[in-house]
């Protein structure tokens, strides 16, 4: 049962932690000193939740893993983020796309738990929804604002919904281990979620004159281990420090 | 709601206790300290972040840690995260400090309601006082700050945003 919570916060944690390594590449490349800001602070959010999630999750293990041993001692096919917060920060319009097709369900995931049965995943989720609320403002604004821009950003935006809108399907898509959290009411219904999650996607592309690809095709993979080539390089960044000085600290 | 104590040696050295990213409010004002149990010399004090990720909290754990040892307690921190921290728990006393310090204090909660409503809030400039003014960015230099520009006076200027 523990284990089986364990798996859970990392299912919940990693797309945090994932996520919020990709937008810490961007401290001081931000396309203006507002949205680096911004993209950093969003990412600063992002790891403290994952923090809390960690601490959690090392809690529940039979040999005390620490927050650092889970988020940096793990092999690829370890990490149980979805494909989606691994995409690379091709360009702003890739940045926005991407964090505004997580933070959509981002916030609908969190709204859930809040009423979890487990006390500390809901206190998690009451903490992180306060933040996520402006994360997603953020991210809806700047894809309405670019996407009925100019004919240029309209159509940076345009590729970039063409490219990771199939990678939005993996979010909803209910593991066993998901599943069987969500019957003991721990973890959120991801199926019910479906019909909001993409009613405000779909209204947010139409304000921003974008429309979604026509797919019914989407990929999967991440939450059972199976990852882009992508993550290795991130893990590669990412565990550096642990890997060549173990147990270091700040 | 903010917490409620008694005034004693402890609550004395926690005013003098500061939030390293701004220095004129102490964590009493903050309203991260969150309950005070004092049981002889052992003195248990629950904290909460305003952020998740706020980089300040390991320092006001150490900070406490250091000033209760040093007046002779045995201090116990420990981290809470529920209720959320919420803007409405800075003190009144705070606000003011905030002010005269240069950041724009929060809204109180009934008044912010129109920030997700993409509504259009009042922000008085810390400088001027002109409430001729626009929100640049909803993030600012940390975590629980919105940059502003006023209008008139033509500074930019923090405002603490509310949660
Ligand atoms: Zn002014």
């Amino acid at each position: 049962m523990q284990d089986k919570i364990y798996q859970y916060l990392l299912l919940t944690g990693d797309n945090a932690m994932i996520l919020g390594h990709r937008l810490s590449e961007l401290c001081g490349h931000g396309p203006s000193l507002e949205t680096d800001i911004a993209l950093t602070n969003i990412s600063l959010d992002l790891f403290g939740q994952t923090r809390n999630y960690f601490q959690l999750a090392g809690a529940l293990t039979t040999d005390n893993k620490s927050e650092d041993d889970i988020a940096f001692l793990r092999m690829a096919h370890d990490y149980r983020n979805v494909l989606l917060v691994e995409q690379p920060n091709k360009d702003f319009a890739h940045v926005i796309v991407r964090q505004f097709l997580f933070d959509s369900f981002h916030i609908l995931l969190l709204k859930e738990l809040t009423n979890s049965n487990d006390q500390q995943i809901a206190a998690i989720a009451q903490k992180s929804l306060k933040e996520v609320t402006y994360h997603l403002d953020f991210s809806s604004e700047w894809v309405k604002r670019l996407g009925a821009g100019t004919e240029e950003s309209h159509q940076k935006m345009q590729d970039a919904i063409d490219f990771l809108y199939p990678y939005s399907g993996e979010l909803l898509e209910e593991t066993p281990i998901e599943l069987e959290m969500k019957e003991m009411g721990i973890g959120a219904d991801l199926p019910a979620m479906k019909t909001n999650y993409y009613n405000h996607i779909h209204q947010v592309l139409e304000e921003a004159t974008l429309v979604p690809p026509e797919t019914s095709w989407f990929q999967s993979g991440g939450k059972k281990g199976i990852h882009s080539e992508h993550l290795g390089f991130i893990l590669a960044e990412l565990q550096y420090m642990q890997r060549a000085y173990p147990n270091m600290n700040w | 709601m903010s917490i409620k104590v008694k005034n004693t040696a402890v609550t004395d050295i926690l005013w003098g206790i500061s939030d390293p990213e701004i220095p004129v409010l102490s964590i009493m004002d903050m309203g991260i300290v969150r309950e005070i149990k004092e049981t002889g010399n052992e003195v248990m004090i629950s904290i909460t972040p305003t952020y998740s990720g706020c980089p300040a909290m390991d320092t006001i754990k150490d900070d406490i840690d250091k000033a209760l040892t040093q007046a002779g307690f045995k201090p116990i921190v420990n981290l809470v995260l529920t209720p959320a921290w919420t803007t409405d728990w800075i003190t009144e006393e705070g606000r003011k400090k905030l002010a005269d310090y240069g950041i724009a204090p929060p809204l109180d909660a009934a008044g912010d309601k129109s920030v997700l409503l993409h509504g259009k809030k009042i922000i008085k400039c810390p400088q001027c006082g002109s409430e001729n003014t626009v929100l640049v960015s909803q993030f600012g230099s940390t975590a629980c700050k919105a940059l502003f520009k006023c209008e008139d006076c033509l500074e930019p200027f923090d405002y603490f945003k509310c949660l």
